[in-house]
């Protein structure tokens, strides 16, 4: 540690190299921080402990077949069941067919499930007692600047009603705060409707429920009472398929893309380009400082003490145009969220990717200065002085 | 004085830059025979040509310092090309889907074939409006269909773990407004039987859909009579009977779409004109081709989107390490070039020399990175939710001829800043300093 100021010293002895080079290392870990932040957004997609005790029923068929309203008191007096609720989606669009909502028409006491949605209780009084009332992520209603009071046209692209129009029109009566950041970006940008108001209004839903979604009380018995959901219907024409919320999102996330390979690769490609532009720059360093090192040696250095200051000055070199790259993601990820009015919502670099990135700054730092260190230690000082 | 030439050169750049991102290849092969008319032909290009010689000629002593260009660009023309090549692959499985001598008609407003629904009374006025091609009894070529979403053990995937994939019920007319649709192996399903046709996209997504296999959807056993091949979006779906499909998830005598051959390109006015003129229906009829870009296109913008982005980043890395290079090249250079300039060469050479080995150096890695884009990635299997569908869609991979050339662009580009900051360096370096050092 004491040698800091000499690894420094001689880390900046050609700024415009090292500056150049830093630049380099930057980019890479800004894209990297923003690629492992999409990266870790779907794989902990749903995984929370909420996602882990709460199930989905949806039919076996398929995910847009319907179920039967009658199996709300069936899976009511499962054992190991909390609570259930029954939603429908609506397939809500505003203003133009392509601004889509993540919109579902719900029973009265389905927020009841979600303790990580906050929501005031005069604000849930007021959609369970109106007829049109909807309830909108906070991160939504930014994005079309929405307020509580607010009348909305959406249009459905599913769903008509008697007279054959999409339009609906909602009541705007509470705002839906996501509690937990890091698994809220989707409550953030939730609709919620009265599914009685949906269910009267169109002709083609004719009280049957889209899916269901249970709370169990025990999380190690959710596997348990999955199955006993999935008995009441069996052998029925419609049987039914329950999963824990976290599987189902995974299993969707897998049929979305495998992100994890396409990240995976990008970074390949980038550090293996990083490793070999950053070990460009050290063995320069180090052969035009032959003769200092020679000195150093000369005064007393052992081998092994210039094998570590070299192996640090490259370290450093990494460290610190990655930490300023990912510190830049930190930065620009909430900024482009924001910029972009809640179009885009990128989840913030994690905790997980910081330790991810410092490991890969060390790692290359030093397999990057393990040649050039290993000249310089073996450096025979007589020939290094006389320049041979 | 000194930062009114930075300004302008940095102004200089913006504008070729703009310029170079708009050119289409014939005018760059313009560009690349005026540089060789110029190297050439005068006596400045010829000058320029000597000292570029100088600088080509030493490219192997400085193979690690030369490489770090190389690699560098070929990283980003690599990953950019691969990541595009996902979007046009996508994008074009869809366009081929469609065809301006085919129509798909749904319910007005709908989104896509699932969102919509079609009574039996309206799919009989549909199939029976001006426009549409009529076979050698005189019937209507016009294809009523039911488009649902079933859920199929994934292949390869946990135990347990299961994908979606589009089901299309069909009947007999189905083949005849679809030429492209060809049974590879096995035979078509029976009528009013639980028989499946599975496309190949499918057939490599999902496990047991091998013909005589058997499949569960729901509570029933469905037999694999077939598989089909259509070169499009359409393999990516299962077939079966219209009717035993609507059976099992319940739907009666709706469907969700009906598909229909145009009498001629020119029909489709008329067609669309006629069901909007009867009051009893409320439809839009849109040609295939249009429909399925329009699916398309979000994902496509999304994933162009994703590309550039990351392409753009790690330019900027390349193009330090261009810069990085290209100025420890120019400095252990600089004595010889000062010497060029004491004997009466002028600063232009120099620049453009110094430029020229630059772009050499970004046109091999350019191109090394297409041709490993294009080796890896070229029909490179991939399968996503697409927009617009309930199933998984396969599509590949497409490396194209535009997309090679997009990336060459790029590499050139990042050859061009990479180059020239230390051509005008070495070119503004006073003589007498230069000569003096070392």
């Amino acid at each position: 540690m004491k040698y800091l100021h000499l690894v420094w010293a001689s880390l900046f002895r050609r700024k415009t190299r090292t500056v150049l080079t830093l630049v380099s290392i930057i980019a890479a870990f800004l894209l990297f921080g923003l690629l492992d932040a999409v990266r870790t957004s779907f794989s902990q997609a749903g995984q929370s402990a909420n996602g882990a005790a709460r199930l989905q029923t949806g039919s076996k068929l398929s995910f847009i077949q319907t179920l039967p309203l009658s199996l709300t008191q069936q899976i009511e007096r499962v054992d190991g069941v909390k609570a259930v609720a029954y939603a429908n989606w609506f397939g809500g669009a505003y203003q133009d067919p392509h601004n889509q909502v993540f919109s579902f028409a719900v029973a009265p006491n389905y927020l009841d499930l979600f303790p990580e949605v906050a929501v005031s209780d005069a604000e849930r009084k007021a959609f369970i007692g109106t007829r049109t009332g909807a309830l909108v992520g906070e991160k939504l209603a930014q994005r079309f600047g929405w307020k509580v009071g607010d009348r909305v046209p959406l249009q459905s692209n599913i769903f008509p009603d008697r007279s054959g129009s999409k339009n609906w029109q909602f009541d705007i009566v509470g705002i839906l705060h996501a509690t937990d950041k890091k698994t809220g970006g989707f409550f953030d940008q939730m609709f919620l409707l009265n599914w009685k108001y949906f269910d009267e209004t169109t002709p083609y839903n004719q009280g049957a429920a889209g899916w269901y979604v249970t709370r169990v009380t025990d999380v190690n018995q959710a596997d348990r009472v999955a199955k006993a959901i999935d008995a009441l219907s069996a052998n029925s024409d419609h049987e039914t398929r329950t999963q824990t919320e976290q599987a189902a999102t995974a299993s969707w996330m897998k049929q979305l893309a495998d992100i994890g390979l396409i990240v995976g690769s990008i970074m390949g490609a980038v550090f293996f380009t990083l490793l070999l532009l950053s070990g460009n720059t050290m063995m320069q360093a180090v052969r035009e400082r032959t003769s200092e090192i020679a000195v150093l040696k000369t005064i007393g250095f052992s081998g092994r003490s210039v094998l570590a200051m070299v192996l640090a000055e490259s370290v450093l070199l990494l460290m610190l145009g990655g930490l300023i790259g990912l510190g830049l993601a930190t930065l620009i990820i909430p900024a482009v969220s924001a910029g972009s009015g809640g179009m885009l919502n990128l989840p913030s670099v994690g905790s997980g990717s910081w330790m991810l990135g410092v490991a890969l700054m060390a790692g290359i730092g030093i397999v990057v200065g393990a040649l050039p260190a290993w000249n310089a230690m073996r450096l025979n000082i007589v020939d290094a002085l006389a320049g041979r | 004085m000194n930062w009114l030439i930075n300004a302008g050169l940095l102004l200089l750049l913006a504008v070729v830059l703009a310029a170079w991102v708009m050119l289409p290849w014939p005018g760059a092969l313009a560009l690349a025979v005026l540089l060789a008319g110029w190297l050439l032909l005068t006596r400045r290009g010829r000058q320029t040509l000597s000292v570029a010689n100088v600088g080509i000629s030493t490219l192997t002593q400085r193979l690690g310092s030369s490489g770090v260009i190389v690699v560098g660009i070929a990283g980003v023309v690599g990953v950019l090309v691969s990541l595009l090549s996902m979007a046009e692959g996508y994008a074009e499985t869809l366009r081929r889907t469609g065809g301006t001598d085919s129509v798909i008609v749904m319910r007005g407003g709908s989104a896509s074939e699932v969102s919509s629904v079609l009574t039996r009374e309206h799919i009989a006025l549909i199939q029976q409006a001006d426009g549409i091609a009529r076979n050698d009894k005189g019937e209507p070529l016009a294809s009523e269909e039911l488009v649902v979403a079933a859920n199929l053990p994934v292949k390869g995937g946990a135990p347990g773990e299961e994908g979606s994939v589009q089901l299309r019920g069909v009947g007999e007319r189905a083949w005849a407004v679809r030429p492209q649709a060809k049974i590879i192996a096995g035979k078509a399903f029976g009528p009013g039987l639980r028989e499946l046709v599975v496309g190949q996209g499918a057939a490599r997504q999902f496990a047991g859909l091998v013909p005589g296999g058997t499949v569960r959807l729901g509570a029933q056993t469905w037999t694999v009579a077939g598989v089909f091949a259509t070169g499009d979006a359409l393999e990516s779906e299962i077939w079966a009977d219209g009717n035993v499909v609507a059976d099992t998830y319940r739907r009666g005598g709706s469907r969700t779409s009906v598909t229909a051959k145009l009498a001629d390109p020119q029909a489709f006015k008329t067609l669309k004109a006629a069901l909007e003129a009867n009051p009893q229906l409320q439809v839009d009829a849109t040609t295939t081709l249009d429909y399925f870009s329009k699916q398309s296109e979000g994902v496509t913008k999304v994933l162009r989107i994703i590309g550039i982005t990351v392409g753009s980043i790690m330019a900027i890395g390349a193009m330090f390490g261009a810069l990085n290079t290209m100025f420890a090249a120019v400095a252990a250079r600089a004595r010889e070039i000062a010497t060029l300039r004491a004997i009466g060469f002028s600063g232009v050479p120099v620049v453009v020399a110094v430029m020229l080995e630059t772009m050499l150096l970004a046109l091999i890695g350019g191109v090394l990175g297409g041709l490993l884009a294009w080796a890896v990635f070229d029909g490179y299997g991939a399968s996503t939710m697409a927009a617009g569908s309930v199933g998984k869609l396969s599509f590949a991979l497409r490396v194209s001829p535009d997309l090679l050339w997009t990336g060459l662009k790029w590499a050139l580009a990042i050859g061009f800043i990479g180059g020239l900051f230390p051509a005008v360096r070495a070119a503004r370096l006073p003589v007498t300093t230069a000569l003096r050092e070392l």
